[in-house]
């Protein structure tokens, strides 16, 4: 039968299921079939900190949303147009988000009168006219699957595992994705068991052409290629784009990478990553503890490593005695943060940006540590160059703040040239100079030598113990505490001139209120800018790169606007750091759910104070 | 950097699968092999700094400090590939006054910081200064994981039963019912025995020294230098202002032979001044002392520290109490296991060799990607 095609610029899908159900892949692979077609895209995945939680009930789901268009976006979308419901659970969680009129595919194999009751349902949503505002295709995917892969050799169990594929290969009908990426997939990931391989291809195809041939569905959509920049591409996530970033940050340096690492939600692909590049000459250490991971890092930072921990904000508190010792010792080391949702163990799995004053303050003694944040997933790589730059020039510590949103988001990567990453000098002291001095500064970057041990004739001591400046030897003298003191911060202030100054993003040259977000909000922010902006509103943006130091600029562009708005997902922190440095009130807007921001709420929020102008 | 990389290069080349195979015995080849060797002759004098000793007069640490100096120029390794590293303590101050590199670091942590830096740099020899409380109270968990993974460190635990720096508090060895500031009616725990517990964290090399003692002291660090993977030398030392005497029967003329059991690998384990008694094994596994002359000379313990089997040396451990009825000094265990930096040099090898080294470019643009025009 011949299908009508539809043309649409964007579309927002979720796939939503049990957390067994393998709602993650399914994501991922649509979103590699989306790269490949040409769309912009962005993703966000959400999915519970248990593994396994009780099977159909509210805390186990697991849900993957795509936003992809035919032109550049930010974000991975508000709400979903398509939400794709595995069982009872799925639906009643996602629900919520879903607006009127959108297309909702329901699994009705798992609406049972059981898994209905494990969520509060009465009766079942999909008979009843509960869901009368959507269009429902109320499909049996799991017994369809079982049905198409009746001839094969694998047992019932493996056979409704294959449901996803099924919806995957329904939904890339949908949306004309292509389908030879996902079979490739599937050849690589079960080359070892060639009758399940079998099966899950089969359960794609004949989710493909379920499509075409049922009358459940009479419309095709397109969504044309955007128009990227010219280049080659690849789909990447914030952690892999940050591993990366430290490989290249090693091969830029000269320096042999050391990670010393513990295991932690939601950092721990960085470790699994970087693991993998060995041939680089990375050494990954999965240490006994946090504690553990950043000393090691710091002690191959003494060897002449480029030094790097790994982690979450539950981590930094553990590691925040070490981060002090490398401010003390002036060493170079990298510290990742990726932010997740506190205090304590808060939310593991859900993102928020609520560690900046423990990456800024989160220390004992006056211990300044440059601190950085990227601002897209694929922003990470360049973020982590950056870091190292820093750390590395000025001999310091330097956090880098990602965050949860960032770490499992993904996004088209224009690749860079190798020639085009910046080149990091160590500049190690030379051997053999008389009367060495390992606390003498450089008059320009306040940064003091890098002499690493084999290198005759520099033989030298250093700790956490106060040093006599210059001689580095110990000493308890009030005055010299006082200069060492205003050194360190004077080092770490005097690298906002070395960092890229704030810009403004204003394209009428009128707006009186700026917009002024870090991190992992820049998407967010950037589509309600724009929101803003179409609905004729006046409107600037800028965002922070650098939080310590902050860009020597960023004082002035403050004051040039009547009006700042702040959005994070803390309770002021940014906010609190520029009101307590510049003395300019801010406006702030918070809201720490877990979620990253929505672009129309930031627009509420910006038109808001516009209006109130 | 590039002779570091040269240096970590040749180092892992040099050594190859053959490493991980090891040699058998004790302290194997490798152990310095990779540290570059001095062609000036070295004395004492080299290794000291122009700094201010500030230990307490009569401190045990200046004894094993000389013992240090004076040991490491048989080494004959250069004086900048030696990094001293510690913790937090009395005894931690000890890389200040070591004409080598230095890292004083934080309380408990320098076997972390060390095992950065040895597993980098395999052409260093690293040693780690620590204390009771310092290695066993709040650095307890990196010692025996540094332990358990053989990293190429020489740890040297001044063990002298109290907190000296904070000024006199019990510490992880103290004896039960130790009357210190923090315990005026006496500590309530039970002390860790710091080789039993080495032993039982995998350690391969595991061994006792008394500070006074300066040729076993010395005798001791020789054969932790030449060995292979991770040397825990635990050294009596007295703090002669919050413990004094601690150690006094092992020092004292009239008793010391009569309680001293001084290990020699493979020989009888035989003791007192004129050797008239010995360790005899149990059925239970432990040793019972016995006199000599009862025994047949088969019935007398041979020490075994390169038994891959750590009872023996376990059982030998427990000998010692606070009591010092009997305690045994000397290497307990040194058996031969491939260290840690070799393992993850070999990794990084094997993982170079099928493609060579790594290309970024080619890392970059690794998975699916695609073209725009």
């Amino acid at each position: 039968m011949t299908k009508q095609v539809q043309q649409l610029d964007r579309v927002i899908i979720r796939f939503a299921g049990d957390s067994g159900d393998g709602m993650q892949l399914t994501g991922d692979r649509f979103t590699q079939e989306t790269a490949a077609f040409g769309n912009d895209l962005s993703t966000l995945p959400n999915f519970p900190a248990e593994i396994r939680a009780p099977a159909g009930t509210l805390p186990g789901v697991s849900s993957f949303q795509l936003h992809f268009a035919d032109h550049d976006i930010l974000t991975p979308g508000d709400a979903p147009n398509v939400l794709v419901a595995m069982n009872p659970a799925a639906l009643k969680a996602n629900l919520g988000d879903l607006p009127r009129g959108a297309d909702l595919i329901v699994n009705t194999d798992e609406f049972s009168k059981r898994n209905l009751a494990k969520v509060g349902y009465e009766t079942s949503p999909v008979e009843d006219e509960s869901l009368s505002e959507y269009r429902v295709h109320a499909l049996p995917l799991t017994s369809m699957t079982v049905k198409a892969l009746e001839d094969f050799d694998i047992s019932k169990k493996d056979a409704e595992r294959a449901k996803n594929m099924f919806a995957l290969g329904l939904l890339s009908w949908l949306y004309h994705r292509p389908t030879e990426g996902t079979v490739a997939f599937l050849e690589r990931k079960f080359a070892k068991k060639p009758e399940i391989m079998k099966a899950n291809i089969a359960a794609f195809q004949a989710g493909w052409s379920y499509g075409e041939t049922t009358e459940a569905f009479s419309v095709q959509y397109e969504i044309k290629p955007a128009d990227h920049e010219p280049g080659l591409y690849r789909n990447i996530t914030g952690n892999t784009a940050l591993a990366y970033g430290l490989v290249a940050a090693g091969e830029r340096s000269g320096l042999p990478v050391f990670l010393g690492s513990y295991p932690i939600t939601p950092a721990s692909d960085i470790l699994h990553e970087l693991s993998k590049h060995k041939r680089f000459g990375v050494r990954t250490f999965q240490a006994e503890d946090e504690i553990a991971a950043v000393g090691a890092a710091l002690g191959a930072s003494f060897g002449g490593s480029l030094g790097v921990t790994t982690t979450s904000g539950p981590g930094i508190a553990l590691k925040s005695e070490t981060i002090g010792l490398a401010v003390a010792t002036e060493l170079p080391l990298l510290v990742i943060d990726v932010q997740r949702a506190g205090p304590s163990t808060g939310l593991p799995t859900k993102t928020e940006q609520a560690d900046l004053m423990q990456a800024m303050y989160g220390r004992n003694g006056e211990a300044p540590v440059p601190v950085v944040a990227p601002r897209s997933p694929s922003d990470c790589f360049d973020a982590a160059l950056e870091a190292a730059r820093i750390a590395v020039k000025y001999r310091t510590p330097v956090i880098l703040l990602s965050d949860g949103y960032l770490a499992n988001g993904s996004e088209p990567w224009n690749i860079p040239s190798v020639d085009s990453l910046p080149v990091i000098e160590p500049a190690f002291a030379e051997p053999d100079q008389e009367d060495f001095q390992p606390f003498k500064r450089d008059p320009e970057t306040l940064a003091r030598p890098w002499a690493v041990p084999g290198t005759p004739g520099l033989e030298h001591r250093i700790g956490g113990l106060e040093k006599a400046d210059g001689s580095g030897n110990i000493s308890y003298d009030p005055a010299n505490h006082d200069l060492m003191v205003r050194l360190r911060q004077a080092k770490v202030d005097g690298i906002a001139g070395d960092v890229t100054p704030l810009e403004v993003d204003d394209p009428s040259g009128e707006a009186r209120v700026l917009v002024l977000g870090w991190g992992g909000t820049y998407g967010a922010i950037s589509a309600a800018v724009r929101r803003v902006r179409k609905a004729g509103g006046k409107i600037a943006q800028a965002h922070l790169r650098h939080l310590n130091p902050f860009p020597a600029n960023t004082e002035a562009v403050l004051r040039s606007y009547d009006k700042v708005v702040v959005p994070e997902i803390n309770l002021g922190q940014l906010a609190l750091l520029l009101r307590g440095r510049f003395l300019i009130d801010v406006v702030g807007y918070n809201r720490v759910r877990g979620l990253p921001f929505k672009a129309e709420e930031l627009a509420g929020v910006i038109q808001d104070v516009i209006d109130s102008e | 950097m590039s002779d570091l990389n040269g240096a970590a290069n040749g180092a892992a080349n040099g050594n190859g699968g053959g490493a991980v195979n090891g040699n058998g015995g004790a302290g194997g080849p490798l152990a310095l092999s990779l540290v570059p060797k001095t062609d000036t002759k070295q004395t004492m004098k080299d290794f000291k700094t122009d700094q201010e000793v500030r230990w307490c007069p009569g401190c045990g640490d200046y004894a094993i400090l000389a013992a240090v100096q004076s040991f490491l120029p048989e080494l004959g390794l250069r004086r900048e590939n030696i990094t001293f590293v510690s913790g937090i303590g009395c005894s931690s101050r000890f890389p200040y006054y070591m004409n080598t590199y230095g890292f004083h670091s934080i309380h408990g942590r320098a076997p972390a910081i060390a095992t950065g830096l040895a597993t980098s740099r395999p052409d260093l020899s690293v040693w780690v200064v620590t204390g009771d409380g310092d290695a066993l109270s709040i650095g307890g968990n990196h010692l025996i994981h540094a332990l358990r993974r053989n990293v190429n460190l020489k740890i040297l635990l001044f063990n002298n039963r109290i907190y000296g720096l904070t000024k006199g508090q019990y510490s992880p060895t103290s004896e039960t019912g130790k009357i210190t500031k923090s315990t005026p009616m006496g500590s309530l725990d039970a002390p860790f025995n710091p080789l039993s517990l080495a032993i039982g964290a995998e350690g391969t090399f595991v061994a006792r020294t008394i500070d006074s003692d300066r040729k076993h002291l010395q005798s001791v660090l020789r054969a932790a230098a030449q060995h292979r993977g991770t040397a825990l030398v635990e050294i009596y030392q007295n703090c002669n202002i919050f413990n004094d005497g601690a150690f006094d029967p092992l020092k004292d003329p009239s008793v010391r032979d009569d309680i001293t059991i001084r290990l020699e690998d493979g020989q009888p384990i035989v003791f007192g001044a004129d050797g008239q008694k010995a360790l005899r094994r149990t059925p239970g596994g432990s040793f019972e002392v016995v006199d000599t002359a009862d025994v047949a000379a088969s019935e007398i313990a041979v020490h075994d520290a390169s038994n891959p089997d750590p009872s023996q040396a376990f059982a030998l451990s427990r000998l010692d109490s606070p009591a010092f009825e009997h305690t045994p000094i000397g290497i307990f265990r040194n058996v031969d296991r491939p260290s840690y930096d070799e393992l993850m040099r070999a990794q990084l090898d094997e993982a170079a060799e099928p493609q060579g080294k790594g290309d970024l470019a080619g890392l970059l643009a690794s998975g699916d990607t695609w073209r725009v025009d």
